[in-house]
């Protein structure tokens, strides 16, 4: 069993026995970080880029520590110090890093599909830290582990995933990764948020009401609403939103009694969820950003290797 | 459950090996105060995990059992095709201040050795470290031998040494593969 992979940026491309390898290793990763020393020698002499075309501290901050526990040397690029600001291209950008020898580029941008793109152009490993609308794949992996942890499977779970399902790519590699493992997902948001056809990945349920999604779900994933995202006609307010599909500790009662509740982060506190509900015992939202960097670290190391194998 | 190749030490054997190496063991530390084993993932471990129920039989302590996987710190990640999947290191208890004897199956380039001590470095600092293993077949390529040895066996670099365990991870013989 091994991973064979260059690049990362689509939990589709990957396979369960993939999924498995990379959560697995996450889970031994995990031991590093609550060493005193937390450092491993692994990738001494790797280069890796951050470039991020948008903003992001939880993932970029996240990439960077699990690359620094491994031992490689680490850039950043932010959009405002990027030469993106005076009119180069992504191609460009990607060629002139390329020609000072990094291993692994992790990526951020706002065009979905763009890490395919790049990876056709460039050899090194290209790690999606999210597309577009595209996927997240490091936080579909860290949710993935995160609910491993506290039902010690994947298989047979029912995981509902509420609000904007369109623009979030967290709902997409959730989903991707989710039915690969043997959950059984329900989605539930505003017909304007719910992409038409969804049902066909398979295992996935379109459900009319949150209260259908979340009637005993063992997870409860609420995705943010991406008010830079949207336009005007999407949503009517941030209140009426809320009344109908924001998660509450009276609809969470709808749950199983020991289901947890997940959120990729930033919230929007009042509006997808309610401050009883995030600060609550069910909700796990620090343990994923805890998962993170053991997830990313997991996905760093193999894709060091896969080049070999290509 | 021996594949084809030569049997060199039975499961009396290796028994044997093991009982007299608790016993150098203790006499080289005068006891088991501030003694912990620490295995290499997966066939060190348990091996150390029989090391430490002959000590607890001769001297009547437990001593503390870690595991140590050197995934991480192996010098050729490079040379491998695919990535080996990584282990999980367990040491629940500190190393400062203790005697660690480090515990493998077999002795061969010292290269995995290298990393294990490096990893054990991470996890504090240890008054010393001592390596026990049960076979040493030769072919060092730096500088590190083995305090305690069960069995010498000279090999080619061409042949393969496996300790075959059984279902509830006892050792149950040596084989020598060419």
């Amino acid at each position: 069993m091994g991973f064979k992979h260059k690049d990362i940026i689509a939990l589709r491309d990957l396979t369960k026995e993939d999924i498995e390898l990379l959560i697995s290793t996450a889970e031994s990763m995990r031991e590093i970080n609550s060493r005193d020393i937390k450092k491993v020698p692994t990738l001494r002499g790797k280069t890796i880029i951050n470039l991020f075309y948008e903003s992001s501290t939880r993932t970029r901050t996240s990439f960077e520590i699990a690359a620094k526990r491994l031992s490689a040397d680490t850039v950043n690029i932010s959009p405002s110090t990027s030469s993106a600001t005076k009119g180069e291209t992504l191609a460009d950008t990607a060629l002139n890093l390329l020609a000072m020898k990094p291993d692994i580029i992790v990526m951020r941008h706002a065009v979905s599909g763009s890490h395919y793109f790049l990876s056709k152009k460039i050899p090194c490993s290209i790690i999606n830290a999210g597309d577009g609308a595209h996927e997240h794949p490091s936080q579909g992996l860290l949710d993935m582990l995160t609910i491993k942890d506290k039902f010690g499977r994947l298989d047979g779970l029912k995981v509902a995933i509420v609000g904007d399902i369109t623009h979030s790519r967290v709902a997409r590699s959730d989903i991707q990764g989710l039915t690969k493992m043997g959950s059984h997902v329900f989605l539930a948001g505003p017909p304007t948020m719910v992409p038409p056809g969804v049902e066909k990945l398979g295992n996935v349920t379109v459900c009319p009401t949150m209260k259908e999604a979340i009637q005993d779900a063992d997870v409860v994933i609420m995705l943010r609403i991406q008010q830079e995202r949207q336009g005007k006609t999407l949503m009517p307010n941030a209140r009426e939103y809320s009344r109908y599909f924001g998660l509450n500790p009276e609809n969470l009662k709808l749950a199983k009694p020991d289901a947890m509740v997940m959120h990729p982060g930033p919230i929007n506190r009042g509006v997808e969820m309610s401050s009883y509900v995030v600060d609550g015992d069910q909700s796990h939202i620090l343990k994923q950003v805890e998962n993170g960097v053991a997830v990313r670290m997991a996905m760093l190391y193999h894709v060091c290797g896969g080049e070999l194998a290509e | 459950m021996a594949t084809e190749g030569t049997v060199i030490l039975d499961g009396a054997g290796v028994k044997r090996a093991l009982t007299r190496i608790a016993h150098e063991i203790l006499e080289k530390n005068k006891g088991v105060g501030g003694l912990v084993l620490v295995g290499i993932r997966t066939g060190g471990v348990h091996l150390a995990h029989e090391l430490a129920d002959r000590l607890a039989e001769i001297e009547g302590e437990k001593v503390p059992v870690g595991a140590v996987d050197i995934t991480l710190y192996r010098d050729d990640i490079k040379g491998h095709a695919e990535h080996l999947p990584v282990g999980k290191t367990e040491i629940p208890f500190t190393l400062e201040g203790r005697i660690v004897v480090l515990v493998d199956d077999v002795l061969y380039t010292g290269r995995t050795i290298r990393a294990a001590m490096d990893a054990l470095m991470d996890h504090g600092r240890p008054t010393s470290i001592q390596l026990a293993v049960l076979v040493d077949r030769g072919h060092r390529e730096l500088p590190i031998r083995a305090d305690f040895v069960g069995r010498n066996v000279p090999t080619s670099r061409t042949e393969n040494i496996q300790v075959m365990f059984d279902a509830i991870n006892k050792p149950t013989d040596v084989v020598l593969q060419k």
